[in-house]
């Protein structure tokens, strides 16, 4: 059998290339945009959920370094949904690349928040819960809990690919809104559902716009676009050994621009805190939030107007 | 013969009370058809009702609130505030009749049960912007087509 040219396969690469943004450029221009108003935060939530019908795509970068190992790019993509007011479902895919080492697809998770009560209050709770089913090469950082600590990301990704993982992560989420501050603490306990100790985790975090009244004229770099905040977030150890011994801490600055056309961009340096702690964390991201995209597949499958 | 005309009787008024029945059901039905939409407004504790509005002499509040409402709004209250698939015209009396910190209000707390998110993730000064360009429209029956330049 003749081979492939090297020069043919490269064309036929470009090609799919070009057809894949070209399909998601389509999709992008067909669809109604919707401004959001994210706040910066990357491990914290807060109160305020999707706009139902609205889905929200989103996808981040983790850049690790990592001492006694190799350095690392973690991502994910997340598929945010609002089924109705107060439920936002969520489903993500997590894979990393781990320098001199390999890429890795690590899994998926499963989320969902409830809004338990109808009005806004002085703290508001929201009620998190999440199927996990990730290998252990995860390395999103999505969230600290127990006794996570850098140390567990250092062996190559061949033997972190025979670790699996089920998990079911509850979350009470506290958050208020005053006078354009938002404040939130996340409380987090997680089973592992191959009889693992529940272990826990918490981040707390603030963020405020850098302006709180709209500007009279449509603009992109207003500050009222920019939101800027803090997190702070860390393990809590286990059931048989809660506190704080052996766990890992970060800080964590952020800031998003919420662009009017959908866009938000999100970037977030984390320190770690203690020595058990990854030195460094820089995370990024991009989403998009698509206007009325319920009602949108909805047409497509009743063909009603 | 007079047991039949009594019997008779009887059932005329029978048919009569079933009737007037109906009807006050009908109307009743029709009246909440009329109301259910804005019923909330009527919700709202007093003490939040009689908030004034900050802006209120801040000449850019409704200008400003027209790009917010266009940019978080418009797409389901439609162009122009006059209605759309998902949400009611807030150009109708009931609306534009409400205290502007009635619509402060549901604009804080959504209204959750009827899909209306909450809004209190835009600063309170944005929600108050909001306010002034909601009632700088004014009343305005949803049949009709939406300003050219709203």
């Amino acid at each position: 059998m003749t081979p492939i040219p090297n020069s043919f396969l490269f064309l036929i690469r470009q090609g799919l290339a070009g057809l894949f943004l070209t399909s998601i450029s389509t999709l992008l221009l067909a669809v109604t945009p919707a401004p959001a108003q994210e706040n910066p935060y990357f491990v914290a939530y807060d109160h305020n959920l999707e706009e139902p019908g609205s889905l929200e795509v989103e996808t981040f970068s983790d850049l690790g370094t990592q001492r006694k190992g190799h350095n690392f790019v973690s991502y994910w993509t997340e598929f945010e949904y609002g089924a109705t007011a107060w439920w936002t479902t969520e489903f993500y895919v997590d894979a990393q690349s781990t320098f001199h080492d390999s890429t890795v697809f690590t899994g998926f998770r499963w989320e969902n928040r409830f809004r338990p009560l109808k009005n806004e209050h002085w703290i508001n709770p929201v009620l998190y819960i999440e199927y996990e089913h990730i290998n252990g090469a995860d390395k999103i950082l999505k969230e600290v809990e127990g006794h996570d600590v850098e140390s567990d990301y250092a062996p190559p990704n061949s033997l972190l690919l025979q670790e699996h993982t089920q998990e079911l992560e509850l979350k009470l989420i506290l958050s208020s809104n005053y006078k354009g501050w938002n404040f939130t603490e996340n409380t987090l306990a997680v089973k592992d559902l191959s009889n693992q100790p529940w272990e826990f985790g918490y981040a707390i975090a603030a963020a405020r716009p850098l302006a709180l009244k709209g500007a009279s004229h449509k603009c992109n770099f207003c500050a009222q676009h920019f939101i800027a905040g803090v997190e702070l977030y860390g393990g809590l150890g286990d059931r048989y050994s809660f506190g704080l011994n052996n766990t890992s801490h970060y800080l964590a600055p952020a800031l998003a621009w919420n662009l009017p056309s959908g866009w938000t961009f999100r970037v977030e340096p984390s320190f770690g805190l203690n020595d058990q702690s990854h030195q460094f964390l820089l995370r990024y991201g991009v989403s998009y939030e698509i206007s009325g995209f319920g009602r949108m597949v909805s047409q497509l499958f009743t063909g009603s107007k | 013969m007079r047991q039949k005309n009594f019997l008779c009787g009887c059932a005329v008024l029978l048919a009569v009370a079933i009737s007037c029945v109906q009807l006050a059901g009908q109307s009743a039905v029709q009246e909440s058809k009329v109301d259910v939409r804005y019923e909330e407004l009527s919700k709202v504790p007093e003490k939040y009702r009689v908030k004034q509005n900050p802006l209120i002499h801040d000449p850019e509040a409704a200008k400003a609130g027209g790009i917010l409402f266009e940019e978080h709004c418009e797409e389901c209250h439609g162009a122009g505030a006059i209605g759309g698939r998902k949400a009611p015209n807030l150009r109708a009396a009931e609306v534009q009749a409400a205290t502007d910190g009635t619509i402060f209000w549901i604009l804080s707390n959504g209204i959750v049960r009827k899909k209306m998110p909450v809004w209190s993730k835009l600063p309170e000064p944005e929600r108050w912007q909001l306010v002034s360009y909601i009632k700088s429209l004014g009343v305005r029956d949803a049949q009709t087509k939406p300003d050219a330049n709203h």
